[in-house]
């Protein structure tokens, strides 16, 4: 199946010389969530703004769902609902007109039955008649949320869709989403939260300076790039390293109750064996271990870990 | 599925949320203008037009209604069209419209096209109150309506370039309050331009809001400043130069997109 979004060789200099894409290509597959990561600045919301229309690119092409953003950009922005970044809502509006203006904005014949079932979905229902400004802050984000969906998009952008955003409503939004793929819809995210990415995205980019560095599958990334770490507990507490095992890197913590080793998960050879052979011959017993995957956040760490300025 | 060449329900939609705008000041937008021109009328006709020969056979008071008219005409339509597009930039709403598929013509004839609709209310109260006044007489309605007409568009056109044009309030109301009262005030809205001295008569021809005014004059009592086609040839001028500035705009993302 061809990809539902299509992007190549896409920069974008701002008029005040700032290079804030460079030839970025990515294509994102029909019903997958995709996680765009990056530090401040790296690009995230200019790549999501060229896409919907909001920010003309310099050069490079977009397709959505086959038709490109710029010349076919009645059919191409039809199919897409974009949460942005920044909380702008129509202060003296209720969020009922909200919601209709926006279904109606989309080209889409009104549908009270569609828009009342989002404003369920969102626990909106009950505000509907309230302007906009005198909700809280995380309603706010609901009702841009319930705008987006509005018009039943086949592609749903979140930018950064849980900053300041409590513990519940984050819970309601990623069931939301995962509501929404189930149905068929694409989904692409920006967050700084990694576990945000790492639980629900089927993929994951990184994009660091406006260059993609990265595009994998979760699960491959995690495999491919993962570190694993190996953790013995002593039965006899160890001071200092024996140097008959220097060849490993080890480290003691837990005041030299615990051994700790890390290895690369994707080597042939990750020397776990050698090394229990190694303690059985010093006698240094231990009463359990268990190994443990990095987490994305450690991946991602040490992917951009050359590049110093990198904060996450 | 089929995608439409003309989004209606986005046009509909943006000018619903334009009237609905305009309704929840409903009050004061029916207001300022009946007082406003209740005060000139007290002024200009009454206290002052009373001691004031008739002008062509029109008494003072009925003279000055075109007039004031045509001056509420571009100040409201150029502050109505004008914020309702800035307002959107200014929060950030804006995103949403530079999104949806829709074209940039649509989205100037939704704005614009509110923004007609109320500067036509808003003519038709003065005149309404202007009648209360003083004895009125048209002589000319359909043109009357035309020329109120396609002012009110040429304005609320120039009032939507203001408003893309506009990086700050105040920017917004410079236009209006510099240029357009002031010319407007020299451009024969209380007087004819026949009154002044020739030199003076000369210098004010190169000011456009005369050719509109004279033009409206025209369609009330059949006495015009300018040549009615002049006046004609010229408005359709300027509704021409505000189509080609929002085309440029559009064309060119001018201030609405990076
Ligand atoms: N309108 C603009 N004019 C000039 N430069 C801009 C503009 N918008 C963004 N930039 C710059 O482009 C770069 C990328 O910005 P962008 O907003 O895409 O980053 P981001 O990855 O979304 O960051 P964040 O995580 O902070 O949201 C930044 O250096 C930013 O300063
Ligand atoms: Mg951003």
């Amino acid at each position: 199946m061809p990809p539902i979004i299509s992007i190549s060789q896409l920069t974008k200099t701002y008029a005040s010389g700032l290079i804030a894409l460079k030839a970025v290509d990515l294509d994102i597959n029909r019903g997958e969530i995709f996680a765009l990561l990056g530090p401040n600045g790296a690009g995230k919301t200019t790549l999501i703004n060229i896409v919907c229309g909001i920010v003309n690119a310099t050069t490079g092409k977009v397709l959505a769902d086959g038709h490109d953003v710029v010349r076919e950009y009645r059919a191409a922005r039809s199919k897409i609902g974009l949460v942005p970044q920044e909380l702008t809502t129509d202060a003296f509006e209720t969020v009922w007109a909200t919601v209709n203006l926006s279904r109606g904005l989309f080209g889409c014949a009104p549908n009270p039955d569609h828009l009342e079932k989002v404003l369920h979905d969102l626990s909106l229902w009950d505000k509907r008649h309230d302007k906009i400004m005198t909700l809280s802050g995380g309603m706010k984000r609901r009702v841009m949320i319930a705008k987006a969906l509005s018009h039943e998009p086949e592609i749903l952008f979140l930018d950064e869709p849980t900053a300041g955003v409590d513990v519940e409503l984050r819970r309601d939004m990623w069931a939301l989403v995962r509501g929404l793929r189930e149905k068929g819809v694409t989904i692409i995210l920006t967050t700084h939260y990694i576990e945000e990415a790492e639980d629900m995205a089927d993929r994951i980019g990184v994009i660091h300076k406006g260059e993609l560095i990265l595009v994998e599958d979760k699960s491959v990334l995690m495999k491919k790039l993962g570190k694993k770490l190996l953790t013995l507990q002593l039965q006899v507490p160890l001071a200092a390293i024996p140097p008959e095992l220097a060849e490993w890197p080890l480290a003691i913590k837990a005041h030299g109750h615990e051994l700790e080793y890390t290895f690369d998960a994707k080597a042939d050879h990750t020397g776990i064996a050698s090394l229990l052979r190694r303690l059985a011959d010093l006698g240094i017993a231990f009463t359990d271990l268990h190994t443990q995957q990095s987490s994305l956040e450690d991946i991602f760490v040490s992917l951009v870990s050359d590049k110093p300025e990198m904060r996450l | 599925m089929s995608v439409p060449i003309f989004n209606r329900h986005a046009v509909w939609a943006i000018y619903r949320f334009e009237m609905a705008r305009f309704m929840r000041t409903a009050v004061q937008s029916v207001l300022t203008p009946v007082i406003t021109t209740s005060l000139y009328f007290v002024v200009f006709g009454s206290a002052i037009g009373s001691r004031m020969n008739s002008i062509d056979g029109v008494s003072y008071g009925a003279f000055i209604v075109p007039g004031l008219i045509m001056l509420s005409l571009f100040t409201e339509g150029l502050s109505n069209a004008s914020f309702g597009i800035y307002v959107q930039k200014f929060t950030g709403t804006i995103y949403e419209l530079l999104s949806a598929p829709i074209s940039a013509w649509e989205m100037v004839l939704a704005f614009v096209g509110a923004a007609v609709t109320k500067s036509l209310v808003l003519g038709a109260l003065i005149l309404a109150t202007a009648a209360l006044f003083v004895p009125l007489q048209i002589l000319h309605p359909g043109w009357m309506a035309a020329i109120l007409t396609l002012t009110a568009i040429t304005f609320c056109l120039f009032g939507f370039i203001l408003g893309v044009w506009a990086k700050g309030w105040e920017q917004l109301s410079l236009i209006p309050f510099l240029i357009v009262t002031p010319l407007t005030f020299l451009g024969g809205a209380f007087y004819s331009i026949d009154m002044l001295p020739p030199a003076w008569r000369t210098v004010t021809l190169f000011n456009p809001i005369v050719y509109l005014i004279s033009g409206f004059r025209w369609s009330f009592y059949g006495t015009a400043d300018v040549a009615v086609g002049t006046s004609l040839a010229m408005i359709m001028v300027f509704l021409l130069i505000c189509l080609a500035g929002v085309g440029w705009i559009f064309k060119t993302g001018y201030r609405l997109k990076n």
